[in-house]
């Protein structure tokens, strides 16, 4: 939509002003605000219970998965989701994404609503997800190449940039000219870390980026995210199951169960959330996350209803 | 310079082109790896054109076939398996637009891209036509030495005409198809490929619609193959001019001018409601 905006005749002239108003208001806006967020799945409509046979079927449940979640990443900022498998992390992630509608509440990205503005807000993020799903049968390079074209960047520019953020991550550029389903799992996710940081956006979601990785791996993936979020000013929403790595990156943290978020602070105070008379230096988040997430993990066994639509 | 924007940025917007573009190369590039899938079909067709047409010649040899003109119905069958190759193929290739992505598990990262829909269907609807051309003249280069045909009276110009209008509002037609892979995840693409069958069925590919029952007859009348079919044939057979196929033209044309809108607007409706209830992905 943006290129619609700036042309020269005399009556888009004024839509192009709004844009750089809606520029100028994203400038002074924080990254991402999350506010009052819920999203249930199954419970739907179901046509099919129209059908005779199908009338005393049983009524499927709505489940909530993200409950009435906010909060807001600061600029410069590695902002960690943490919680347990199932807790609504990776859903959370999909509505910032524009993949998923949330029912209630609202995201904005610098400024901008992630709903009605959705196109906008798709050019300034990108996102690693946890398995790294490409064209397996493209190569790496190709897979990039389209994935950067879809956001403007041309061909010059992909293999101007794509080998120098691989190299970095430990990756054998020689390796980009041979199909992606003859990579191994961590090969494919750098190259899934790389696909996402080529279109530098200026809100990264990371999910689960070093999920999969050897120990040295994970540390180049880390080494990576710090680097450009030291020298790049990113603001990066990171979730992990990896206590240490998100004690390492993130300079705040949301502990999320059940879908609601428990717990909000640096990694220091959330320590010294749980610490009940402790001292702090005893206190891992491992600890921390076993506090804040033990319990409700049991609850969800428990009312998590048994039929669910795919 | 690599990594994150220093500050926000909003990016340029790429040229409406350069996105289509991205879609017809990586279209190709996969049409390229799955060239073994491409040997498939296209023996497929050459068998399919020459096992149909060959009917017309055992007409000529049994004694039923005296009052008949033989080498008329060589090339009304000709143009049938042809002409469906390529209607199929391009079905193919635009349904397959979500199931596609499915497979090979990349659907929510193209779909989060910052493309406009149309510019993405646009890119798998010129990738279709452009692959189910290629396909299409190959099958025909090696079918044709079997049949002995007379193609002298044949105006190519108004068959092609017909072929590529149609084939718009066939795209159309496809993106309603390639809805239903969107809606249900497990059972969409085999929806759509029933609706293909159905297509096959009442448009008059092998025969003329007039042999259907009344009922099926009914149908003939929504399918835009039909129309693409009579008029091609108008064209090639009796030799009809641009002017005489005006009829089929101006069906095709109104077909495109409501599928291809409807099916836009049905896919982004489609694509709100997935993202409402979750449906297009839900591991990961
Ligand atoms: N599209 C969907 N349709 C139905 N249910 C879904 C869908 N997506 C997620 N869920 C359910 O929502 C819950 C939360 O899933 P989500 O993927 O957000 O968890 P997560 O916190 O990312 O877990 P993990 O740590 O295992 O990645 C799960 O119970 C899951 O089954
Ligand atoms: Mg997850």
């Amino acid at each position: 939509m943006g290129r619609d905006w700036v042309m020269t005749s005399s009556g888009e002239f004024q839509a192009a002003a709004i844009v750089s108003w809606a520029e100028a208001a994203a400038r002074t806006s924080p990254p991402l605000r999350v506010t009052g967020v819920v999203k249930s799945f199954g419970g739907g409509f179901d046509p099919t219970r129209a059908l005779p046979w199908r009338r005393n079927a049983k009524r499927e449940v709505p489940r909530r998965v993200v409950d009435d979640v906010s909060f807001e990443i600061r600029r410069g900022e590695i902002f960690g989701v943490i919680g347990a498998n199932g807790s609504g992390k990776s859903t959370l992630i999909r509505m910032i994404s524009t993949l998923l509608l949330p029912d209630a509440g609202e995201v904005h990205v610098f400024g901008l609503d992630a709903v009605r503005d959705s196109m906008r807000v798709r050019s300034l993020i990108n996102r690693v997800s946890a398995d790294p799903s490409f064209f397996r049968t493209m190569t790496a390079l190709e897979n990039l190449l389209f994935f950067g074209r879809v956001y403007g960047l041309t061909p010059g520019e992909v293999k101007e940039k794509a080998p120098e953020i691989l190299r970095r991550l430990g990756f054998e550029w020689e390796r980009a000219l041979e199909p992606m389903s003859h990579l191994s799992r961590g090969q494919q996710q750098k190259v899934a870390v790389a696909r996402s940081f080529l279109t530098s956006p200026s809100l990264m979601l990371l999910d689960e980026p070093t999920t999969g990785l050897d120990p040295r791996s994970k540390r180049d993936v880390q080494g990576f995210v710090r680097e450009v979020q030291r020298d790049h000013d990113a603001s990066i929403l990171l979730t992990t199951h990896d206590m240490e790595e998100a004690e390492l990156l993130c300079d705040r943290i949301a502990f999320i169960s059940g879908g609601r978020i428990v717990a909000e602070g640096t990694p220091l105070e959330l320590r010294q959330k749980v610490a009940g008379g402790r001292p702090v230096e005893q206190i891992d988040m491992e600890d921390v996350f076993m506090e804040l997430t033990g319990r409700s993990v049991e609850e969800d066994e428990i009312v998590e209803p048994v039929t669910v639509g795919a | 310079m690599v990594g994150l924007a220093e500050q926000l940025r909003f990016p340029a917007r790429p040229g409406r082109h350069a996105l289509v573009w991205a879609f017809i190369e990586r279209q190709t590039n996969l049409w390229k790896r799955y060239w073994a899938w491409e040997v498939v079909w296209l023996v497929y067709g050459v068998v399919n054109t020459l096992a149909v047409t060959l009917i017309a010649n055992q007409v000529d040899q049994s004694s039923v076939g005296q009052s008949i003109d033989v080498s008329r119905l060589v090339l009304f069958l000709l143009i049938g398996t042809l002409v469906w190759a390529f209607l199929s193929a391009v079905l193919d290739d635009i349904s397959l637009v979500i199931s596609w992505e499915r497979w090979e598990g990349t659907i929510e990262h193209t779909l989060m891209a910052p493309v406009e829909r149309w510019l993405h269907l646009s890119g798998m609807v010129l990738f279709g036509i452009m692959h189910a051309t290629v396909r299409t003249l190959i099958i025909f280069a090696i079918a044709l030495p079997f049949f002995s045909v007379h193609l002298g009276q044949a105006d190519w110009f108004a068959a092609t005409v017909v072929l590529l209008v149609g084939s718009f509002s066939v795209a159309g037609l496809a993106i309603f198809a390639g809805i239903l892979p969107m809606l249900y995840p497990e059972r969409g693409q085999q929806m759509s490929m029933m609706i293909q069958a159905f297509v096959l069925l009442v448009s008059g590919v092998y025969y003329e619609v007039g042999v259907l029952p009344a009922w099926l007859r009914m149908f003939s009348y929504v399918s835009p193959a039909t129309y693409i079919l009579d008029g091609i044939r108008s064209a090639i057979i009796d030799g009809d001019s641009l002017i005489d196929v005006w009829q089929q033209l101006a069906a095709l044309a109104a077909f495109g001018v409501v599928l291809i809108p409807g099916g836009l607007a049905t896919f982004a409706a489609a694509e709100r409601w997935a993202k409402k209830t979750g449906r297009l992905k839900r591991q990961g």
